[in-house]
């Protein structure tokens, strides 16, 4: 059975209030057009859970995230991101900050229907001084008390893929597949775009296939669809524009221009006023 | 002329010694060069990450692409278990650190509302509490080496946990966490720097012990640091002379 959707009926499956994880890390391959759709929709009060990049950064500026979940919020080539510091400063959400390999831990205990995982990473930090709900465990063994990092349990995850066929397996091309499994099984359901569809069984080396179609739910095409961050080796960084964006981010004004432009149309809006952007640079 | 970055970077590189076959996990221009001449001298078996996803080995020049024999696959969740394993030492900056050795990079300010908002506390936590941790800190002021810090990221050694602290590396000087109680403690001062001076640009009372002068670059070393791992003078950007 084909799975393959838009990024629009994947925003109608969504509800208001849900929990929402994002796959990729900092600024790589990220579901950029999921995302940009999530902009466009009138879902609100989510619970972003995220290896943080412009995705978080986006979501904050649109007024979408409630609440985060996260290790870090970065852009990489440009450390700090701005939306994400405008969203912090003004109070405006929630946060649960976590250790990276606490954010893991709590993926793979919801994969596996696990309460919680323990760990040592967090103990003695203020991870656990500013979330109070954190517990540990008594060691059954004799040894130290560790930290039970609980499941983090979403109601939907959205990957990026490199490719994927049709009812849902999926490789990655690039480096890493950084914790896209780990989203998907943490999920209810998980939706993956990817840069292209192929028939099943032409995914490319065996051991870079490692979303199998159990799950997934949803499969989109989205030729681009992690523009601006990287989806190696399809494409790098598209850094002018991440530029712009960060840039546009410090400043209301720019922002707002920044938003008329590239973010309120459909995703060949964005793709058409993307192109712009490059042909006005290489004319300038 | 033996500039205060070089020195910086004997510095960042002395921390590494003793480490062998484990990741070293350097976070900024002066401590990569200083894991590079390690590893090209008294350090051989350290193994680095490109950044992205593998193990490399041979020299790298700062600012020049990695060098192209790929070791071993290191994506980011076996970083993860190195780091819970232990093989590693890490070596973070520090927006702030304290008398004790906590780190803050998440924040400054209410962690409710902060006055700025930096990265996050990233894998500080479980860094600290996994594995050897060093900081390099460029720019030594009352900013950065401060009585508290806002949000401890890193573990210091005065939170009920163990943590192994080697080094604490800045532009003025080495330290680390021998003191009474475990507190910082005054190793080295660079070349041209007193005692008071590293003592006036901290935020709390070092402890000052038997303070040498930090050590020089040998010749060798001058050589693989000039010519061979950063013939761009890239270091000098980070530290100036």
């Amino acid at each position: 059975m084909s799975k393959r959707m838009t990024e629009d009926q994947v925003v109608s499956e969504l509800r208001s209030g849900m929990t929402i994880g994002i796959g990729g890390w900092g600024s790589r391959r990220k579901p950029m057009s999921l995302v940009r759709a999530i902009l466009r929709s009138d879902l609100k009060d989510l619970t972003v859970v995220s290896y943080g990049g412009p995705d978080v950064g986006l979501l904050c500026a649109a007024g979408k995230a409630k609440k985060l979940v996260y290790g870090f919020v970065s852009l990489d080539s440009i450390p700090l991101e701005p939306n994400f510091q405008n969203a912090r400063k003004a109070g405006a959400v929630e946060v649960r900050e976590w250790d990276e390999g606490m954010v893991q831990w709590g993926l793979y205990a919801a994969s596996l229907r696990l309460p919680f995982l323990p760990t040592r990473a967090g103990l003695g930090s203020d991870v656990v001084t500013y979330d109070p709900s954190l517990k540990t465990v008594a060691d059954p063994y004799g040894g130290d008390d560790l930290l039970a990092v609980p499941a983090l349990h979403l109601d939907a995850a959205l990957v990026h893929l490199n490719v994927a066929d049709e009812r849902g397996n999926a490789a990655f091309h690039g480096p890493d597949l950084y914790f896209d499994d780990l989203y998907c099984q943490a999920a209810e359901k998980a939706y993956l775009s990817c840069e292209r569809i192929v028939p099943a069984g032409e995914l490319g080396e065996l051991t870079r296939t490692r979303i199998a179609r159990w799950m997934v739910a949803g499969v989109i095409e989205a030729p681009n669809g992690a523009h601006f961050t990287s989806c190696d080796p399809d494409y790098p960084r598209d850094e002018a524009f991440q530029k712009e964006y960060a840039t546009a981010a410090k400043d209301p004004e720019l922002w707002k221009a920044f938003e008329q432009r590239f973010l309120l149309g459909d995703e060949a809006a964005y793709q058409e006023a993307v192109k712009a952007f490059h042909a006005e640079r290489s004319a300038a | 002329m033996i500039s205060r970055a070089e020195v910086c970077a004997i510095a960042c590189a002395e921390a590494f010694r003793g480490d062998g076959e484990i990741l070293v996990s350097p976070m900024a221009l002066v401590p990569s060069l200083g894991a590079r001449l390690a590893r090209e001298t008294f350090e051989p078996d350290l193994l680095l990450g490109d950044g992205e996803a593998s193990f490399v080995a041979g020299p790298w020049k700062l600012g020049g692409r990695p060098p192209s024999t790929v070791e071993a696959w290191l994506p980011y969740r076996a970083v993860f278990d190195i780091v819970w394993n232990g093989h590693r030492h890490v070596m973070m900056g520090a927006s702030q650190i304290d008398r004790f050795g906590n780190q803050n990079i998440s924040c400054i300010g209410d962690h409710a509302k902060p006055k700025n908002q930096l990265l996050g506390v990233r894998g500080a936590p479980g860094n600290t509490i996994s594995h050897p941790t060093s900081y390099w800190v460029p720019n030594h002021s009352t900013r950065v080496f401060v009585e508290k810090v806002d949000m401890v990221s890193g573990v210091g050694t005065n939170r009920g946990v163990d943590v192994q602290l080697r080094r604490v590396v800045s532009n003025l000087g080495v330290m680390d966490l021998g003191g009474p109680d475990k507190s910082m403690r005054l190793l080295s001062v660079h070349p041209g720097v007193t005692v008071e001076e590293v003592q006036a640009a901290t935020g709390f009372p070092l402890h000052v012990g038997d303070v040498v002068e930090s050590r020089l670059p040998t010749e060798d070393e001058l050589v693989l640091i000039r010519e061979v791992l950063d013939p761009k003078n890239l270091r000098d950007k980070e530290v100036p002379s």
